[in-house]
């Protein structure tokens, strides 16, 4: 019997499979398809302190084997999540972890001191690293000294362990990784969108009304791969890989690159089920290629 | 209750200028019964398109389980949607989205007013009404001769006027121009279009009710991802914002910002 549970700060997973923060809003829709109570885990969409409407339309446009999106970090705020969002999740009896965004050091210690006081919320993804929205979000996430000092602030007021979410727009991932790491960050989430464009031939301007976008999908997992083999060398932390996952061939891959669980993004918009599907394969997948736990794949994958 | 399906392609057909009819089959049309819902249709071999696309019905056979699309070829995944033959499968999810709240509308005068691609869901929408005793008129706008389709359909259930932009058929001009001598008696209107038609239509009927069908691109299609949202007018509702997607297409003519 292979054993797909995994054990990481804070979170006890019946399966390393989540999906990504930002595809799956706040789990109502997706209900509808499959019990959500399958899910390793559920990690809702940003948290900001006020109600933030995000972007101008187009906000999505496909490109070759991905997407660029630049929502905005649309949500309506964090109390409002707390007292109309989260109480549809609690009866699925899975351990839900909030992503939080901000605009200053202020409002993301604000929001996790509010959001981690849930109940509900057994993590935090600290968000710092949202490419689309005009100020905060990214610049956190490419200056180790900002990105330390962030996840030090929200430390102190979390009472739940915290991922911090690492953008691949930087030139040294390993130095972002370790700066959050001495900080104390709990575990780490990576890795967000690529920055990118898209151009309407017809108008002769961007294709999306925020010019630039971050890129998601399948083009960008040989980078996340890449990313997440070179910090798992160097950072002893938990690693929660995404980017492009669509198949268990691909979470093997993540796990074999040095992820201990992995999130499911833009594949969700194609196929609804896609969650489900891999968590009922996984097993099969791993004894197929000779591992006998997630945990004994993530393990070999450190020893490369 | 089943929400997706891998329906095959009965027909598809090259119908006017970029535009294509096609006719999928399968269990999935018992549920779309209310005129104004999409379809979202998976595109491509395995995760090469990473989006589907959002296309409206216009038409469905019940008895005989088949759907009805009409699509313009704008990208590389409408392109691939023109070259599947019959035989051939295409999964979708659907039918998504509210429609046009028409179960109570009986013995009334109706305008029904389309544009180029938006003409499509108005079809299955004037064949309700027709069925459910209503004298429906109908203003179709095109670009040009070449792009008109349906107009027989159309005449068929309702007293039809074609529009184009450069005259080449029908009267020469825009779908508003029309409004004025036709808009009478009218109890409700339907639209759907270009955004900057239903903007031009809601102000020129604005003391009329009626109901618009909004497009956008989309990412989920399910209401999740918060890539189609619109700001509604009502600037202290609660929300301050509707998603095409799950809350729409179809919206009251004065409930959101065009």
């Amino acid at each position: 019997m292979t054993n797909i549970a995994v054990s990481l700060p804070g979170l006890e997973l019946k399966n390393p499979i989540m999906p990504a923060s930002g595809c799956f809003g706040f789990g109502k829709e997706f209900s509808e398809f499959y019990d959500l109570s399958k899910l390793g885990a559920i990690v809702i969409k940003a948290a900001t302190l006020e109600g933030r409407y995000g972007n101008d339309t187009p906000r999505v446009a496909e490109t070759s084997a991905g997407m660029l999106n630049a929502i905005g970090l649309q949500n309506p705020g964090v109390d409002k999540i707390i007292s109309s969002e989260l109480p549809f999740l609690e009866p699925f009896n899975v351990p839900v972890i909030s992503n939080v965004g901000g605009s200053s050091v202020e409002e993301y210690v604000e929001v996790a001191k509010r959001i981690s006081a849930s109940p509900i919320i057994r993590a935090l993804e600290l968000n710092i690293s949202c490419p689309n929205v005009k100020e905060g979000g990214i610049q956190f996430g490419t200056d180790p000294n900002l990105a330390a000092h962030v996840t030090e602030q929200v430390k102190k007021v979390s009472t739940k362990p915290v991922y911090v979410k690492l953008s691949p727009n930087v030139s040294d991932i390993v130095a972002m990784a370790k700066a959050v790491e001495s900080a104390g960050a709990d575990g780490l989430s990576m890795i967000n969108t690529l920055t990118g464009m898209s151009f309407d031939l017809h108008k002769r301007k961007p294709l999306l009304a925020n010019k630039t976008g971050g890129l998601s999908g399948p083009a960008i997992k040989p980078v996340a791969l890449r990313m997440i083999y070179q910090v798992r060398q160097e950072v002893d932390l938990p690693i929660i890989g995404m980017g492009g996952i669509t198949s268990c061939e691909d979470v093997i891959e993540f796990l074999l690159a040095g992820a201990n669980a992995v999130a499911i993004g833009t594949a969700n918009f194609l196929d609804p089920y896609i969650c489900e599907k891999i968590i009922d394969d996984l097993p099969a997948k791993l004894q197929q290629y000779g591992f006998t736990s997630v945990e004994d794949c993530s393990q070999k994958g450190v020893a490369l | 209750m089943i929400k997706e399906q891998w329906m095959t392609v009965v027909k598809n057909r090259h119908l006017a200028l970029d535009t294509y009819e096609m006719i999928l089959t399968g269990e999935l049309t018992e549920k779309m019964i209310n005129p104004g819902q999409f379809l979202h249709l998976k595109i491509g071999e395995g995760f090469s398109h990473m989006l589907r696309r959002p296309i409206s019905i216009t038409n469905v056979d019940i008895d005989h389980q088949e759907v009805t699309i009409i699509y313009k070829t704008i990208g590389s995944g409408t392109s691939w949607l023109s070259k599947q033959t019959p035989g051939e499968k295409i999964h979708v999810l659907g039918p998504r989205g509210n429609g046009f709240p028409i179960e109570q509308v009986t013995n009334k005068k109706l305008l029904v007013i389309g544009g180029g691609v938006g003409v499509p869901p108005l079809y299955y929408l004037t064949k309700k009404l027709v069925e459910q005793q209503n004298e429906v008129t109908a203003i179709l706008g095109f670009q040009t001769k070449d792009a008109v389709f349906y107009e027989d359909n159309f005449k068929k259930l309702a007293k039809t006027f074609i529009v184009t932009d450069d005259g080449t058929k029908g009267e020469k001009g825009r779908v508003t121009n029309l409004i004025p001598s036709l808009q009478g008696d009218v109890d409700y209107y339907y639209s759907c279009g270009p955004t900057a038609m239903l903007h031009a239509v809601s102000n020129e009927m604005k003391h009329v009710p009626g109901y618009i069908s909004l497009e956008e691109r989309m990412g989920c299609g399910i209401g999740a991802c918060f890539a189609c949202v619109c700001k509604t007018v009502d600037e202290t509702d609660e929300k301050g914002y509707r998603k095409i997607c799950m809350d729409g297409p179809v919206f009251q003519s004065n409930e959101v910002i065009l």
